[in-house]
């Protein structure tokens, strides 16, 4: 392995396999069914007081 | 009882150790640093024998609130309060060394105030002392919000506070004794950064134990961002922190990696200290802060799913853009641009996506200061992640590197990115953490922000003029082929841009001190009398674009 | 696709995987870049002329690191026209091979240093150090006269040397063993330098802070100074001379 060969790969299958994996990694991320997931995941910071006080005494009524 | 014995007897044998350290130490400044582990063992050695309860006077000092709360807020409390104790001494020196460059007699002639010693205590103070404590103190509080669990290991909590803050004493006074390896952003000497390891590891287990034992089962994305930062800051400090020290008994150790090696490592920690340090875990900050205060959900959660990844994959590349045209071999640097180049997307889809969080609540810039804050450092934070890209093309790096345009494009970063939603965020915190009503004052916080903006602006635009000034007058030549310049002459050149610099940095240093006045009122729970932020409602019916209307 | 969606369910509810991934995706970087640069031999062209420091250079190289000259100083010139006017040949990657750390800066508040060994006399700089601005008045550089008020106590620099040998620098058992003696040697216009001469070829021997009285920092810094980018012999080196 020399510099050419690693320089070589690096402009042709190497550029091509990230290329192709972000664009996997995008879609799968966009993929329609996990909208409902995804917004479920963003509100869920606004879900804290009424919830966490409860999970919080059970947890510590447990330990 | 046995316990206590025990744990006091352990300590003794530290500080006797530390003791005998200092006396048989190679230098001056490992001698210091070994008294200073001294009296930090000494002082906990008093708290644990000592019957005064003395979480009780801390609570006192700092007035927390009675009620505990369901979360372990404690160790954030003291977060705010070192954030801006550190924030006001890092901004102070960066302003004094400033000055330095103006008015070289204020180098003293001691050799501990020369510039060269002061620049480094500047760095950290702003990155780790101010920026560290921000961060710890944000992602422990974050943290337990997500995932509705109390923090992990609440005395390891505590001890990773008080560990870092003596990690920032042994590096700050490190600087002034002249102890350093000169590696920017990682100065501090071996002993310092197996210390740092140690504050660090523990900073991992609490806020991974906390995830772990969390009760939501989605870890949110506010998380990731910290994790993210906590292990790659991780890797960083380690790889480049190899050393071989001279003498255990001795501050001075010789960098593992020599030359070329040494410089990449070197660039590959610096850069990925702005991008792990310095974005990530101030994303990790955006993500949580600015729903919150605008009471909305994060634009689009997909998008930060993308923003994350690509993130944290590409800035690791983009390093040799600190090293072209220097000895690194060209490939690297090529990569380190390309690299660079592509990172500009996923920083402004992270921008983006916290502007348009905003959506359907733009009102709010006019009537919230907090929310305005947000805004300029998204703002600065796009601004800062175009810039750099910009400046990584070979071509404009071949002008820019060497020159004060990388200190304005830094400071543009660091004043307008990382001070702006550090300062937002504390004052979003401080209400909450101290179970006030709100902030003692609004008006205050506007102030502030204009201060700020003002003194940033100043700042990166004179050091715009003055770095294109340099790079284009270091490299002029004149009809008959000799170069025009003198560097004497490049340096005389300054001094109209580095005073109007100081005064950008004057104003954000009144800035910082009017916040910390106004969190010291709400801390004391006072409330201040003013007028409301905007005499004029928001109309509803009005909030709508203007419709062009035809031409009779 | 609904196993799909399973498995990206568990990456963002499992904190061991998002760990796992994220320090993948972090690493994969780091190893492209740095990895190489340790076994491509192209990396560092060996050079003639260049060896490890001398012990006083060395202590004096400590004291540039300790006074964090870096800080306003590069040490690196670009293959540009104007700055191999202004300051010398362009750096090669040798010129920097026993450097622990590496000093090659990131900012020219003041020129870089990269040669300016043997461009000034002993004097220019030792007033310079001392006052910056009687010599060059438009300077912004702080007074270093404290350097020539103190003795030079770099600790036992057969310790430094053999610290250096650990991270790879070819010091001999000899070099290190002597390397109290050279220091010593270096310093002193009266000493005889013909072990120092064998050992470490191109070292420059005499009083450096003009006090042959004492050996001070000043010494020493003066001494790493003079010989910053003067090991390589550009004149010779015809073939090195080829524009990139």
């Amino acid at each position: 392995m020399n510099y050419e060969a690693l320089r070589h790969f690096a402009d042709s299958w190497g550029l091509l396999f990230m290329a192709l994996l972000w664009i996997g990694f995008a879609l799968w991320t966009f993929r329609p069914g996990a909208r409902r997931h995804h917004d479920d995941a963003a509100q869920m910071i606004f879900r804290e007081n009424e919830k966490g006080r409860t999970d919080i005494n059970g947890e510590q009524n447990n330990g | 009882m046995d316990n206590l014995v025990f744990r006091a007897g352990g300590w003794l044998v530290l500080a006797a150790l530390a003791f005998m350290a200092m006396a048989l130490a190679a230098d001056g400044g490992f001698a210091v640093h070994m008294g200073i582990i001294t009296i930090a063992c000494l002082i906990v050695l008093w708290v644990t024998v000592s019957k005064a309860d003395y979480g009780a006077i801390a609570r006192g000092i700092i007035k927390s609130p009675a009620d505990p709360g369901i979360y372990d807020d404690e160790p954030i409390r003291w977060g705010v309060i070192a954030t801006l104790f550190w924030g006001m001494a890092g901004f102070a020196v960066g302003l004094y060394i400033a000055l330095q460059l103006a008015f070289p007699v204020l180098n003293l002639g001691l050799e501990y105030t020369t510039f060269g010693r002061l620049r480094p205590l500047h760095t950290s103070a702003v990155i780790f002392a101010f920026g560290g404590n921000a961060l710890i103190a944000t992602s422990f509080y974050i943290v337990q919000r997500t995932c509705r669990a109390r923090l992990a290991f609440p005395g390891l909590a505590r001890f990773v506070f008080w560990g870092y803050q003596l990690f920032i004493v042994l590096a700050a006074t490190g600087y002034l004794l002249g102890v350093t390896q000169s590696k920017e952003y990682a100065e501090p000497e071996w002993y310092v950064d197996l210390w740092l390891t140690i504050v660090w590891v523990s900073y991992a287990v609490v806020f991974i134990g906390t995830i772990v034992k969390r009760s939501e089962p989605h870890i949110y994305v506010a998380n990731w961002f910290f994790l993210a930062f906590i292990l790659t800051v991780a890797m960083l400090h380690l790889v480049n922190g190899l050393a071989m020290p001279v003498s255990l008994l001795g501050a001075k150790s010789y960098s593992a990696f020599a030359g070329v090696q040494d410089a990449l490592t070197q660039w590959w920690y610096g850069h990925n200290a702005v991008g792990f340090f310095l974005t990530a875990g101030f994303l990790g900050m955006m993500y949580y802060f600015v729903p919150k205060q605008a009471e909305r959900p994060v634009y689009s959660y997909r998008l930060s799913i993308i923003h994350f990844w690509s993130l944290i994959f590409l800035y690791i590349w983009a390093g040799p853009h600190h090293l072209h045209y220097t000895a690194l071999p060209d490939w690297a640097q090529t990569l380190g641009m390309v690299f660079s180049v592509i990172l500009w997307m996923p920083s402004w889809g992270g921008m983006i996506n916290g502007l348009m969080t905003l959506n359907g609540a733009w009102e709010k810039i006019r009537t919230d200061p907090i929310i305005r804050m947000m805004v300029i450092a998204l703002a600065f934070y796009g601004m800062s992640t175009f810039e750099g890209p910009m400046m990584s093309i070979k071509a404009v790096n071949s002008l820019s590197h060497y020159t004060d345009w990388t200190i304005g494009h830094v400071h543009s970063g660091a004043l307008g990115w990382n001070g702006m939603i550090t300062f937002a965020a504390l004052y979003y915190l401080v209400p909450r953490l101290w179970g006030r009503q709100r902030l003692y004052s609004l008006r205050m916080v506007n102030w502030h922000f204009w201060l700020a903006t003002f003194g940033i602006v100043l700042y990166a635009a004179s050091m715009w003029v003055a770095g294109i000034m340099q790079g284009l007058m270091w490299r002029e030549y004149g009809a008959d082929g000799y170069l025009v310049y003198s560097f004497s002459e490049v340096v005389s050149a300054m001094l109209p841009m580095y005073l109007i610099r100081a005064l950008g940095g004057l104003m954000y240093l009144a800035g910082a001190a009017i916040m910390v006045y106004n969190v010291w009122m709400t801390v004391l729970g006072k409330l201040r009398e003013e007028k409301a932020m905007t005499e004029t409602p928001h109309n509803e019916a009005a909030d709508k674009p203007i419709v062009a209307q035809p031409a009779e | 696709m609904s196993t799909f969606t399973q498995k990206h369910k568990k990456l963002e509810r499992n904190i061991t995987l998002l760990s796992v991934f994220s320090l993948i995706a972090v690493v994969i970087g780091g190893i492209v870049e740095i990895a190489p640069l340790f076994w491509i031999d192209n990396t560092v062209e060996k050079v003639e002329g260049v060896r490890p420091y001398t012990p006083l250079e060395l202590a004096g190289r400590n004291i540039y690191i300790r006074e964090g000259c870096y800080t306003c100083h590069s040490q690196m010139v670009r293959p540009f026209r104007d700055e191999v006017e202004r300051y010398g040949h362009y750096s090669l990657a040798a010129e920097s091979m026993y450097d622990h750390p590496f000093q090659w800066g990131s900012k020219r508040t003041g020129p870089d240093l990269a040669r300016v060994g043997g461009r000034y006399s002993d004097e220019w700089h030792v007033q310079h150090l001392k006052d910056p601005r009687s010599v060059v008045p438009e300077s912004i550089m702080p007074p270093y006269a404290f350097l020539a008020e103190k003795d030079l106590k770099a600790g036992d620099m057969s310790a430094h040397l053999k610290a250096m040998s650990r991270v790879g620098v070819p010091y001999t058992k000899e070099a290190i063993e002597a390397a109290n003696e050279d220091l010593a040697a270096q310093a002193d216009a009266e000493a005889s330098t013909t072990d120092l001469l064998a050992r470490y070829p191109k070292a420059q021997a005499r009083d450096f802070d003009g006090n042959p009285d004492r050996l001070t920092e000043m010494d020493a810094l003066v001494a790493y100074l003079q010989m910053i980018g003067t090991l390589v012999d550009f004149e010779k080196g015809e073939a090195q001379e080829q524009p990139r």
